[in-house]
């Protein structure tokens, strides 16, 4: 079994975490698990819905399809995390203003994913919204709320640069 | 920032001062779920908690000879392995039928199968291990020996004398017949000059919702309590089905419901392995948890929508509609689900079509039989996408057929809007609709004549596209004639109580329920302005057995309009009770004041008398100051059920704007609206939100979804790259526009607004995509969904045999 269990060191929100984990674990199961982070959800297990959307090193990733070992080394930031910082309120904001949420199980993948697209900087158009949020799914909305929420943003955010 | 909302406030004549109603007030529960603070039950863990997996049917039908358990029992982490036999000593099983649907039957189904499998996914054993992910490895091990028998898959031939009988103590293989004969069909065909026959078909498909059913029973033996978190959409229901199968009183049930991850009428259902996790939890003393993975939603979840509908209009040249017949046939897996049923559906077919219409004259009938794929039952507009695309799907074939514009052959056959009350071909009845109005405003709203205009012009450049449009009615607000009447514990009355607190904040408790469709929002705006506080001094409380008043819950688009109208009641009792405590502190006459913005008020002029905390201080801790005899009364609770009309109806129609690629067979949707009339509108950003979410649903099952099951019983598709869903980059932007025709049965005139974008959507693009293809010589598409390779086919690119 020794093999089986390998210790991982990650910064999850800031936070260091030292960890054995199960080589199987898959990134959101030690999230939600091991972390109870469970703002990043559940919806497929194979990479199609994007609820469980999450940072690493930067980049959106979808945490049913990475192992938690491979994150060794790594920096993640959750949906808790990018919330405590600030860092989307305004976003955070948009999607309650234009209710881009129902449920709300998609939201948290939805606002990170959206939130990278936003990063990049300038005004997507909405064509460009939808096609940067097709990997993830919301049973709910329509998606139209949550396209015009984005756009707000990108507007503002574009203006306040300016 | 501004975000902008398309459906301007509409006034209400519910005229309080500083009302919500009728205000895009946002919800007060969206902060947390923007921040994953939400609490799903799959987020929930509890002391000594153990999870649930099930060993699944791998065969559609089969009988199961032995289960060898001992392996699996020893694997790392296990609690317990547990059979159908084991755990019927502890739940009783059930059967879903109701007397109001006459002759229906169905047989007993066990939490976990015993002698049989009767689908590809039904449980039949259970393994209780520390970790799922240890349940799962162990049920590897457990040995099932089956003896495979012949299934049942094709509803065309489940009712013929050399298929198998799956339930042989039913006598045969159907569950429910209904026949309906209205007016003079035989008479009415006569008349017509040209009758359009055709057949349509609709593709089984399922909720998908994006958190999967999700359970955590918790029997505590030392108290004799079952603790039940579940989404679900009727707690109530729950708590007596829990109890009742597991031989216990109410009392000692409670069934808490926090946050859903969707529901769409999937959570609406008994589940045998959401009640099989509740025996187990009473069965090992300790909490067991149960969240379905997405390949066991797709085998388990209710399926809905498997018709097949052989259809008949009969029309005058002059674009009269002389006569409508209907023959469905469906195909509900191997139990009517429990307690709502399977037949259901079935039957708002044959309540629903042709229901827009005045034409009386109306046959139908309604197969409805048992097969060996998993179940179906109420998904989200139950029967209305149907019974819609059916009834416009002719409406607009009968246009094309004497060359009518569409538009114009509904304005000659739809209901007048002065005609009410009026009843439609079924017999169904309608206290108030707007079929034409809608429809003028949609005329406008869309630019009709010059969309016509575009299509012509792109015609001539070898670009198709279509406008297909679909007027639907819907059933919302319902009486108990929908379960109450057929024997079905399920409450349609509704409460609310309030409670004035201590600081002067209003709280109140609700039976109705929150999956997403702001319904706490709803209750607190209208307690808001019945009672007369600012809405940030308003708690909603839902989902808790224990607290909430006996209710329905949410479903059958009844929460707005059933525990709004609760919460109104409620609003004025308590502000009558608050006034009378106020009059006697004041000296004054209760009649003279009132509460506005969280105080006490002079009724006329509005001058503050008393902030309504410091009234509850005096009430609540120095009653001594208070005139003797006089006891103050802070809470009140008032229900609601519909008495005048079994079903508040509402109307509306819908249009779709396509554009179809000869080549690839590819549909593109443009555009898209909505104009509907749910009554009093208390929330426009929130009923905008439901049709939008409500037609992409439409959407999903006109183009995409699709169960597909061989010849077998085996679902071919059953994971969500396979199965295909809406996504963002191919949906429309949704217009939606409304009409007001309040309901006269409560005050607030609120009918719901959860399933009219699902009810029309699928009919408008089926439309649009026949009408983008009519140039064409193209073959109607009637079978959904329509995929590329249906196109094509209907196009003579491919063959009718290609697979598609
Ligand atoms: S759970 Fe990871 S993409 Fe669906
Ligand atoms: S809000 Fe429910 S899935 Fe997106």
């Amino acid at each position: 079994m020794s093999e089986r269990f390998h210790e991982v060191a990650v910064t999850v929100n800031g936070e260091d975490v030292r960890e054995r984990v199960d080589a199987r674990k898959t990134l959101v199961d030690f999230l939600r698990e091991e972390l109870a982070l469970t703002g990043s959800h559940v919806g497929c297990e194979q990479g199609v819905c994007g609820a469980c959307s999450v940072r690493v090193d930067g980049v959106v990733v979808r945490g049913c399809l990475m192992l938690a070992v491979q994150c060794d080394g790594a920096r993640v930031d959750t949906i808790e995390g990018v919330a405590d910082s600030g860092e989307i309120a305004d976003l955070q904001q948009a999607f309650i203003a234009r209710n881009a949420l129902q449920c709300g199980y998609c939201t948290p993948g939805m606002l990170l994913t959206a939130q990278e697209l936003l990063a990049r900087g300038g005004v997507p158009s909405r064509k460009q919204i939808r096609a940067h949020l097709s990997g993830n799914y919301c049973r709910c909305t329509g998606y139209q709320a949550i396209v015009d929420a984005v756009e707000a943003v990108a507007k503002t955010r574009a203006e306040a640069k300016r | 920032m501004r975000i902008t909302d398309d459906s301007p406030p509409i006034v209400s004549a519910l005229d309080r001062p500083n009302s919500y109603i009728g205000r895009s007030v946002p919800r007060p529960n969206l902060a947390r779920l923007t921040q994953g603070r939400a609490q799903f039950v799959s987020d929930l863990t509890l002391p000594r908690m153990a999870h649930v997996a099930f060993v699944r049917s791998p065969h559609a039908h089969a009988r199961i000879v032995a289960i060898a358990t001992a392996a699996a029992a020893k694997a790392p982490g296990v609690v317990a392995v547990v059979t159908g036999a084991k755990l019927a000593k502890v739940i009783t099983p059930w059967v879903g039928v109701l007397t109001h649907l006459k002759g229906i039957k169905s047989a007993p189904q066990y939490a976990i199968a015993i002698e049989r499998a009767c689908w590809q996914g039904e449980a039949v054993c259970a393994v209780v291990a520390r970790s799922r992910a240890e349940a799962e490895d162990a049920c590897e091990l457990v040995e099932v020996s089956y003896e495979a028998l012949p299934a049942v898959a094709d509803p065309e031939t489940a009712l013929e004398s050399g298929t198998p009988v799956i339930h042989p103590e039913l006598g045969d293989n159907l569950t429910f017949e209904r026949v309906h004969v209205g007016g003079d069909p035989d008479k009415g065909f006569r008349d017509a000059d040209a009758v359009i026959e055709t057949t349509f078909h609709f593709g089984r498909h399922t909720g998908v919702t994006n958190e999967p059913r999700a359970i955590l029973a918790d029997w505590n033996e030392g108290e004799g309590r079952l603790t039940v978190y579940q989404g679900t959409q009727a707690p109530h229901m729950m708590q007596n089905l829990f109890a009742k199968h597991l031989a216990l009183e109410e009392h000692q049930v409670r069934v808490l419901t926090k946050d859903v991850g969707g529901s769409f009428g999937i959570k609406v259902h008994t589940y045998a392995d959401e009640m099989a996790t509740v025996a187990l939890s009473k069965l090992l003393k300790r909490p067991i948890k149960f969240v379905a993975d997405r390949i066991e939603s797709f085998v388990t979840d209710i399926h809905a929508r498997d018709h097949r509908v052989k259809a008949k209009i009969g029309v005058k040249n002059d674009g009269t509609i002389t006569a409508w017949e209907i023959d469905d046939l469906t195909g509900i897996g191997p139990y009517s689900v429990y307690p709502r049923t399977s037949g259901i559906e079935a039957n708002q077919i044959v309540n629903l079509t042709g229901g827009p219409y005045t034409c009386p004259n109306y046959r139908a009938r309604a197969r409805v039989v048992f097969q060996n794929k998993n179940v179906m039952c109420q998904y989200r507009a139950v029967g209305h996408p149907i019974a819609t695309a059916v009834t416009e799907g002719l409406v607009e074939l009968a246009a094309a057929k004497i060359g009518m514009d569409p538009l114009e052959m509904r304005r000659r056959n739809l209901i007048p809007d002065d005609a009410y009350p009026s009843s439609g071909p079924s017999g169904i009845k309608f206290e108030a609709l707007s079929h034409h109005e809608s429809l003028a405003h949609l005329d406008a709203m869309m630019d009709y004549a010059g969309l016509r205009a575009e299509q012509k012009r792109l015609r001539a450049q070898g670009i198709y596209r279509g406008i297909g449009f679909a007027s639907f009615i819907e059933v919302t607000n319902p009486s108990a004639a929908f379960y109450g009447i057929g024997g079905a514990k399920i409450s349609a009355q509704d409460g609310v109580t309030m409670r004035l607190d201590a600081q002067g904040a209003l709280i109140c408790h609700t039976g109705v329920t929150e999956q997403g469709q702001g319904a706490e929002a709803v209750i607190a705006q209208v307690a808001a302005s019945s009672f007369g506080v600012p809405i940030e001094r308003v708690r909603v409380i839902t989902g808790d057995t224990d607290s909430t008043p006996y209710g329905g819950g949410t479903w059958a688009s009844r929460a707005a309009g059933i525990g709004g109208e609760a919460a109104w009641q409620a609003g004025k009792a308590l502000r009558a009770n608050v006034l009378a405590c106020a009059a006697s502190i004041l000296q004054a006459k209760p009649e003279h004041l009132d509460i506005r913005d969280g105080a006490v008020v002079d009724r006329d002029g509005g001058n503050e008398r008393l902030p309504l905390h410091e009234l509850a201080r005096i009430a609540y801790f120095r009653p001594d100051t208070l005139p003797p005899g006089f006891q103050a009364e802070l809470v009140a609770t008032r229900h609601y059920v519909p008495r005048a009309w079994p079903f508040a109806f509402t109307n509306g129609v819908q249009a779709s704007y396509v554009e179809v690629d000869r080549d690839s067979g590819f549909v593109k949707l443009l555009r898209h609206w909505c104009v509907e009339d749910c009554g009093t509108v208390i929330n426009p950003q929130l009923v905008d939100e439901q049709i939008r979410g409500g037609v992409v649903q439409g959407i999903g099952a006109a183009l995409f979804e699709h169960c597909i099951y061989d010849a077998r019983g085996q679902l071919l598709n059953g994971n969500m790259a396979d199965y295909l869903v809406p996504m963002a980059a191919e949906m429309p932007d949704i217009e939606v526009g409304h009409v007001v025709t309040p309901t006269a049965d409560s005050e607030l005139g609120a009918k719901g607004a959860g399933e009219a974008g699902t009810a029309g959507a699928p009919g408008a693009v089926m439309n649009a995509i026949n009408d983008a293809l009519r140039p064409l010589g193209a073959k109607p598409l009637t079978a959904m969904p329509f995929t590329p390779g249906r196109i094509l086919q209907a196009l003579g690119r491919i063959s009718e045999s290609t697979p598609t």
